[in-house]
């Protein structure tokens, strides 16, 4: 008898389950899976490979994952990573020899203001020092659960303009919902337009246009997908509004698929926050107690929506809006081309919605307050607060909350930043700034932040921090195109050669045209953003990259060090 | 056409399809535009190596997966930069990959050569990874050759087995993104289904065996002539002829970490060799057997890369020597077939060679070194790594017609062009 194959959507869900019993797949569960979802053996293989959190070997009864973002790397990454390496008896990218321990490294995972953080079996822990880690391995191998001897991270909410706060201020559940008894789902489209609210993600597509849309979209089956794939290291904003109010959320979800006429909805969560989704659930569960989802919402016109929570399993690319669709569909997550929206052929290519966390937390307090409001606040072009994570060189790293059109230097006294030399803006895939440009606006008319925003000060080296955010995107390119995947790599080999103080002049203006060429020539914004910092530090930091380089424009020597080129083989002879 | 828009191409307005894909509209405009992972069949286009890249309304786009829509203003040519761009992504392709022309049994019929000749590649201004990948041989009728893969991912959209089964999938991602085959999947496919994989394949990484040197090197696909480009060889030619000073101009040639196979190549011109002993002169060169400079030189010619010490120096002195140096042949441009050690760490090629091989007697084995003898190099380097390099002649070896044609173009300023049989990596 043929097996039933299971609709491919559920792929991740149950390599998922296969792979918390023992922590890897072996060739059996590769094959279990291929029968079960009628697809080759090698099918199943790619999707397990691409996502980092999968793995094919064994990976240890406890699975340590500690973050090697630039932030952590400045907090002591080098000697937590060695205190790790001591008390379990695991190598970095290895499992100790009685198969207790697996000790990874990991992209950031969304914990930038409480460096070094980890995930032990997908539990945090942050603040780490070696004693930590001491303590922490100690009561693991006394048998001790992960989730009894883990931490609760703070939320760090250090500052919202008081009165005016839009986003962080008290919440009560359910009062964004019940606007909807005496709204039409266009008078929610008109008023998330008059309020102006954008893609808070880092995209800074107008909102309203986007739900108008989709809603434009006739369908018998739409989706309103939550893209809590927060993964832009130095961000945490979306973690904490999850954390704090996962119900404004879910609000705010539900706010969408009633505009759009969608009643499906699914929030994908980053593996790296798997430690949250026993709370959303939970919230998902009230709110269907309450009837504020499912089939008898309370609405002006007929209204039945409920979400579930799909859990990622680590891919930074993800984040990339119709990635994830694909991640959703129990796939590679690859970027698709850009034939077609996701508003128009989405999820299942179904009309999909697609919102960042934070966008839909604001659409629902847009309900709440009304447009107006949020038009109060801000600047023109864009108008309310946004939610900053701050991390790096000051003395109070964590949320703020600040209105569209704060000056960057007052943002860097807020936070403490006693001493800043640069402040990456958004991301590795953001801005470079330097403190010349310390009077710039953070807005859409001036300089847009996506949320993160790591300082840093003089006594930190440039190429250092470059070289994170390059090995980064090489090893989170989606591989597919070549600029991307190619390109990233090629920069890297460039930059090492710049670290080791073989670069000319020329090789500086080759670094910047090869990142021009994988700027304009990638398929998705991972590409296209990947070389910014590269690019944006040898402009705005002229005077670190001249001392770095040879400037005697010898022709005699393309950066050959020689007796680099014969150390391997001296060696060898001595041997 | 039952729906026309006009579109604006390189100027010129012409009407196509509406949502038609933009490659097809303007190749049916009469307009060449480049492509490489693109496959008719294969809907919706995979969009992956970027090569067909054009500029519409101001931004850099693949033109596989753009739709045409009415108003668009569409640069494939006018600006040169955008051949710059798509020169640039098949330079990163052979970078990325390890493509050795001259010993793959797809040379001739590979669309990434041939996309390199149509764009008149001549060197990867890219350096080379050297990243060591597998052979694999397990699959039943098929070997995959993962050197020489581009990721274009033709064969995972095409190859099905008759229950509809995927044989090839992406795995891993970022850098190390490959093409893995499933290998029971891939014994379910007869003959011709296994030869049209091998067929899809843009490279040689997909090879049948025993079928894979079907037509005799010389006679293939793109060894005659362009498919879009014509006789010849759209390639970059030096800019800045040397002035005459009335005396005779002045040649050096060496052989690095190479065959002596491009000298034989200069040999080729047989009794042409004779007029040109009438406009030069040799000094250091094995042509002449002179051993050391003896005047300032005007084009010094470089076979072979460094896979030595000396190979360094000589090269060097070569530039101090010489007013402009030459790369000749793929060994001194990339590291050529030298370079298949590039990916095996110098210490396990060293053992191979001296301390384990079949000849090496157990007690006497050394690995080779004394004061006289030359180091070896943790890597083979191309020259341009070493040293700037003025112009570069691809071919293993080069023919004679395209040595001399550039030689007489930098010396004396003669126009040349080069024809398709005279532009070849292998």
């Amino acid at each position: 008898m043929q097996p039933i194959s299971l609709a491919r959507p559920q792929l991740l869900n149950a390599i998922w389950a296969m792979h918390d019993v023992k922590g890897f797949l072996d060739d059996n569960d590769i094959g279990q899976l291929s029968t079960l979802f009628g697809v080759s053996a090698v099918e199943i293989e790619g999707v397990v490979s691409f996502y980092h959190f999968f793995h094919r070997q064994p990976s240890g009864k406890h699975t340590i994952y500690l973050n090697n973002s630039i932030v952590s790397e400045f907090s002591g990454f080098e000697e937590v990573k060695r205190a790790f390496e001591k008390e379990t008896g695991a190598t970095l990218g290895k499992v100790d020899a009685t198969g207790t321990f697996g000790f990874y490294e990991t992209s950031c995972i969304g914990l930038s203001d409480q460096e070094p953080a980890a995930l032990v079996d997908f539990c945090p822990v942050v603040e780490l020092t070696p004693q930590k880690v001491k303590t922490l391995i100690a009561k693991l191998k006394s048998g001790a659960p992960a989730i009894t001897v883990c931490d609760e991270p703070k939320n760090n909410i250090r500052y919202t303009p008081g009165e005016r706060a839009f986003i962080l201020k008290d919440y009560q559940p359910g009062t964004a919902l019940q606007k909807l008894g005496e709204l039409a789902p266009t008078d929610v489209i008109q008023q998330v337009k008059d309020a102006g609210l954008m893609g808070m993600g880092g995209a800074f597509f107008p909102t309203g246009i986007k739900w108008e849309g989709c809603r434009k979209n006739a369908s018998n089956r739409k989706f309103v997908v939550c893209n809590a794939d927060e993964g832009e290291p130095g961000t945490f904003k979306d973690r904490v509004l999850l954390n704090t109010m996962p119900g404004l959320v879910i609000e705010g979800m539900a706010l969408g698929a009633y505009a759009v006429g969608a009643s499906e909805g699914i929030i994908y969560l980053r593996a790296e926050y798997r430690w949250l989704k026993e709370k959303i659930e939970q919230t998902l569960e009230d709110f269907r107690e309450k009837n504020w989802l499912g089939d008898h919402i309370p609405a002006k016109q007929p209204f039945s929506f409920d979400i579930r929570v799909q859990l990622g399993a680590g891919a930074y690319v993800c984040g990339e809006e119709t990635a994830l669709l694909n991640s959703l569909e129990g796939k590679r997550g690859e970027p698709r081309t850009r034939r077609y929206f996701p508003v128009e052929r989405g999820y299942l290519s179904k009309p999909t919605l697609v919102n960042n966390v934070e966008t839909f937390a604001t659409a629902a307090r847009i309900l709440e307050s009304g447009p107006v409001q949020m038009r109060e606040l801000g600047t023109k072009d864009s108008p309310g607060t946004k939610l900053i994570s701050i991390s790096g060189d000051c003395a109070r790293p964590g949320i703020y909350e600040i209105e569209w059109g704060m000056h960057l230097s007052e943002l860097l006294t807020l936070c403490e930043a006693n001493d800043p030399y640069y402040v990456q803006v958004s991301g590795p895939s953001g801005t470079t700034v330097s403190m010349k440009e310390r009077n710039r606006r953070l807005c859409k008319e001036d300089l847009v932040c996506g949320g993160s925003f790591m300082v840093f000060n003089k006594s930190r080296d440039l190429l250092q921090i470059l070289l994170n955010f390059n090995n980064f995107f090489k090893h989170e390119s989606c591989g597919i195109c070549t600029p991307c995947r190619a390109g990233n790599f090629i920069l890297n080999r460039k930059l090492e050669k710049l670290e080791l103080g073989l670069c000319s002049l020329r090789d500086l203006v080759e670094i910047e045209d090869w990142g021009v060429t994988i700027k304009q020539n990638s398929r998705c914004g991972l590409g296209q953003l990947s070389p910014n910092s590269i690019i944006d530090a040898i402009h705005k930091f002229p005077e670190y990259f001249d001392s770095r380089v040879d400037k005697s424009g010898s022709r005699l020597s393309r950066g050959f060090d020689m007796e680099r080129a014969v150390r391997e083989y001296e060696e060898a002879v001595e041997a | 056409m039952s729906n026309p828009i006009t579109i604006t191409i390189d100027g010129k307005e012409v009407q196509v399809e509406d949502g038609s894909l933009l490659i097809n509209a303007i190749r049916e405009a009469g307009v060449d535009v480049p492509s490489l992972c693109y496959y008719e069949h294969i809907d919706p286009p995979l969009g992956t190596c970027r090569v067909c890249t054009v500029e519409v309304n101001g931004r850099h786009q693949a033109s596989c997966t753009t739709l045409a829509r009415n108003g668009m203003n569409v640069v494939v040519h006018d600006d040169p930069t955008l051949h710059d761009t798509r020169k640039a992504m098949v330079e990163m392709l052979f970078a990325e990959g390890n493509h050795f022309c001259p010993a793959c049994e797809k040379s001739g019929d590979c669309d990434l050569q041939g996309m390199g000749y149509e764009l008149g590649v001549q060197m990867s201004r890219f350096p080379h990874l050297f990243i060591d990948r597998i052979i694999d041989y397990n699959p039943k009728r098929m070997v995959i050759e993962h050197n020489r893969c581009i990721r274009c991912r033709r064969c995972v959209d095409e190859v099905l087995t008759d229950d509809g089964k995927r044989v090839f999938s992406f795995a891993h991602r970022g850098n190390d993104t490959e093409v893995a085959i499933d290998y029971e999947q891939e014994a379910k496919l007869n003959e011709e289904q296994a030869m049209r994989a091998m067929h899809i394949c843009p490279t040689g990484a997909i090879l049948v065996r025993g079928k894979s040197l079907a037509r005799p090197f010389g006679d293939r696909k793109y060894d005659i002539k362009g498919v879009h480009s014509g006789e010849n060889v759209p390639m970059e030619k030096p800019l800045a002829p040397m002035g005459s000073n009335g005396e005779k101009k002045v040649i050096a040639t060496v052989s690095l970490a190479g065959c002596f196979g491009c000298h034989m190549s200069m040999l080729d011109l047989d009794m042409g060799i004779l007029d040109l002993v009438d406009l030069v002169e040799f000094n250091k060169s094995p042509l002449t057997d002179i051993k050391h400079f003896t005047k300032k030189v005007d084009v010094g010619l470089i076979e072979g890369g460094c896979c030595n010490s000396e190979n360094v120096e000589v090269l060097r002195e070569f530039r101090r020597k010489c007013d402009i140096l030459v790369a000749v042949g793929e060994c001194s441009i990339w590291g050529g077939l030298p370079a298949m050690r590039n990916m095996v760490p110098l210490r396990e090629c060293l053992e191979e060679a001296y301390l384990h091989s079949f000849t090496s007697e157990n007690e006497a084995a050394i690995i080779p070194s004394h004061e006289d003898i030359p180091k070896i190099l943790d890597k083979v380097y191309a020259c341009s790594e070493v040293v700037d390099i003025d112009y570069f002649i691809p071919g293993c070896p080069p023919s004679a017609n395209h040595i001399w044609k550039m030689v007489k173009n930098i010396l004396f300023g003669a126009e040349y062009s080069v024809v398709y049989p005279e532009f070849k990596y292998d």
